[in-house]
C-alpha cells in the first residue's frame, strides 16, 4: 500500500442518512479503489489557507471513481458540522488514501463473520455488507447494529434489504427507544444480546466492531469474556477531539 | 496549490504552535488500539529486553518499582491527527533499563501483552527521550491507555508508545511493526508527518 498526495475530489451528492448523518459521495479522478474497511484523509481549506484534516471511513469498496462517506455531526466539532450542513453537490475539497490495511474485510476466507457497530461505527461494516454481499458470502456475515433510536440508524433502508433471504443476519439493538411495536429489550448490548446475535465460539467467527470508545471497549472485552479469542476480534474506535 | 473548499473555515479551532502540522488539539484522551484491551496482573507482569546475541534481563513489577522513577510532561500526536498538550506522566526512563544490557543493535521492535509489536531506532530511545510509563496524571495508567505500562515515546506519532509493553528486542536490522506492517511509516515522526509509507 503507497498512499500518494492530495487529490482534488468533488462532492457529486450529499443527503441526509439520519438527523445528525449525511451521506456525501465524492469523485475522486484517479482513485485507484480501495478494500472494504478502509478510511481516507480529507482535507478542507479555507481562503485563506487555513487547513484542517480529519479521517473518515468508507462506506463503499472496490473499483471506481466515486467513493461514499458518512459524517455524523460533533457537537462542537471543527469539520462535521460542515460537511454535514455546509457542503454542496459541485463544492470541492482533498482527499488522501486509501489507509488503512488491518481492519480491512477481503471475501474468501472460511471463517464466519461477525459485524458489531455502534451508531456510525456501521460506515466500515456497511462496506464489508456490501462486499460479501456481491461476493456472495452474505449468508456467512452477521451484523449486530447497536443505535439509540431507530431514527439514528444511518443505511437502514438498505440493511433490511440486504438482511432479506440469504442475505446478512441482521440484528438491531436500541440503546434509548425501539420502534413501534418492537418487544425486545431496550438497552446497552450484553452478554445476553450477544450469545443471543453472535456466531457461537465454535463457528470460530472473526470479529470487525467499530464505534465510540466505550462501545467498543465494553462490547471486546464482553467478547473475550464470553470465550472468543483476542487475536480473533478487530477493532475501530473513535471519540474524542 | 491546495483547493480551497467554499464556505469551510467558520468553526475554526485557534491553532498553537506545539501543533506539528495536520494535528488538532484534544482536550480527552482518545483510545485507538487494533484489538481488546489485555488485562494484566502485576503479579505476573514481566518488562524483558532481549539483546541481539539473545542475552536478556528482566524485572518483576516490585523490580521495575525500584528503578529510578521521572517525572515526565510532554506533549502527545497521534497519527489520527489527534493531539494533547502538557500530559504527565511518571515511569523509569530507557535509559535507565538500557543500562543493563550490552548491545551494539541500531533497532528495537517492543513488544507487548495481546501481540502488538512496533520498531523504533534506538537513538530514539536514549538521550530521555523515551519511558515505560505507569502513571497517568498522577493515577496508575488505565488498562484502556496500556496500563500497567507502556511504552512512552512523545516525540514520534503515538503508534510508537506501545501500549502493555511487555519488552524490547534490539535488532542489527529495521524491521517493520504490526502497524508499519499495516501502512504507517517506519520512523513516525509528527513534525514532518511521517505518518504513512
Amino acid at each position: 500500500m503507497t498512499v500518494g498526495g492530495w487529490q482534488p475530489a468533488r462532492v457529486v451528492e450529499a443527503v441526509g442518512a439520519t438527523p445528525s448523518a449525511r451521506l456525501l459521495h465524492l469523485q475522486v479522478p484517479g482513485w485507484p479503489g480501495n478494500e472494504a474497511g478502509q478510511h481516507v484523509d480529507i482535507r478542507l481549506t479555507a481562503e485563506d489557507g487555513y487547513q484542517a484534516v480529519r479521517s473518515y471511513s468508507i462506506g463503499s469498496y472496490g473499483p471506481g471513481e466515486t467513493i461514499e462517506l458518512a459524517v455524523d455531526e460533533i457537537p462542537d466539532g471543527e469539520v462535521s458540522p460542515y460537511l454535514v450542513r455546509d457542503v454542496l453537490p459541485g463544492d470541492e475539497l482533498e482527499v488522501k488514501g486509501p489507509l488503512g490495511g488491518y481492519f480491512v474485510w477481503r471475501p474468501g476466507g472460511a471463517a464466519p463473520v461477525q459485524l458489531i457497530a455502534g451508531g456510525s461505527g456501521i460506515v466500515p461494516l456497511m462496506a464489508m455488507v456490501r462486499a460479501a454481499t456481491d461476493a456472495g458470502a452474505a449468508a456467512s456475515v452477521r451484523l449486530l447494529y447497536s443505535v439509540r433510536t431507530p431514527e439514528d440508524a444511518i443505511y437502514r433502508d438498505e440493511l433490511e434489504r440486504t438482511a432479506t433471504d440469504g442475505g446478512v443476519g441482521l440484528t438491531w439493538r436500541y440503546t434509548r427507544a425501539a420502534p413501534d411495536g418492537w418487544t425486545g429489550h431496550v438497552g446497552r448490548v450484553d452478554d445476553d444480546v450477544l450469545r443471543a446475535a453472535v456466531w457461537e465460539p465454535g463457528r470460530e467467527p472473526i470479529f470487525f466492531v467499530c464505534g465510540p470508545t466505550g462501545f467498543v471497549e465494553h462490547v471486546a472485552d464482553a467478547l473475550v469474556g464470553l470465550g472468543y479469542p483476542s487475536a480473533r476480534i478487530r477493532t475501530e474506535r473513535f471519540g474524542g477531539g | 496549490m491546495a483547493v480551497v473548499s467554499r464556505g469551510f473555515g467558520a468553526r475554526r479551532r485557534e491553532s498553537d504552535p506545539r501543533l506539528p502540522p495536520g494535528q488538532y488539539l484534544t482536550e480527552d484522551f482518545p483510545v485507538l488500539s487494533a484489538g481488546p484491551t489485555p488485562r494484566i496482573d502485576l503479579d505476573q507482569w514481566r518488562f524483558a529486553i532481549r539483546s541481539e546475541t539473545g542475552s536478556q534481563v528482566s524485572w518483576t513489577w516490585d523490580e521495575f518499582q525500584a528503578l529510578p522513577i521521572e517525572d515526565v510532561d510532554t506533549d502527545i500526536h497521534c497519527v489520527t491527527r489527534w493531539s494533547k498538550l502538557g500530559t504527565s506522566w511518571r515511569g523509569v526512563s530507557l535509559d535507565t533499563l538500557l543500562e543493563s544490557v550490552e548491545s551494539e543493535a541500531e533497532y528495537a521492535m517492543a513488544h507487548s501483552y495481546g501481540g502488538y509489536t512496533t520498531n523504533i531506532p534506538l537513538d530514539e530511545l536514549r538521550d530521555g527521550q523515551a519511558w515505560v510509563a505507569f502513571e497517568f496524571d498522577g493515577e496508575p495508567l488505565d488498562p484502556e491507555h496500556g496500563g500497567p505500562a507502556r511504552l512512552l515515546v512523545p516525540h514520534l506519532y503515538f503508534w510508537k508508545s506501545a501500549k502493555w509493553v511487555r519488552g524490547l528486542t534490539l535488532m542489527d536490522d529495521d524491521e517493520p511493526g504490526f502497524w508499519e506492517q499495516n501502512g504507517y511509516n517506519m520512523h513516525g515522526d509528527p513534525w514532518t508527518e511521517e505518518r504513512y509509507w
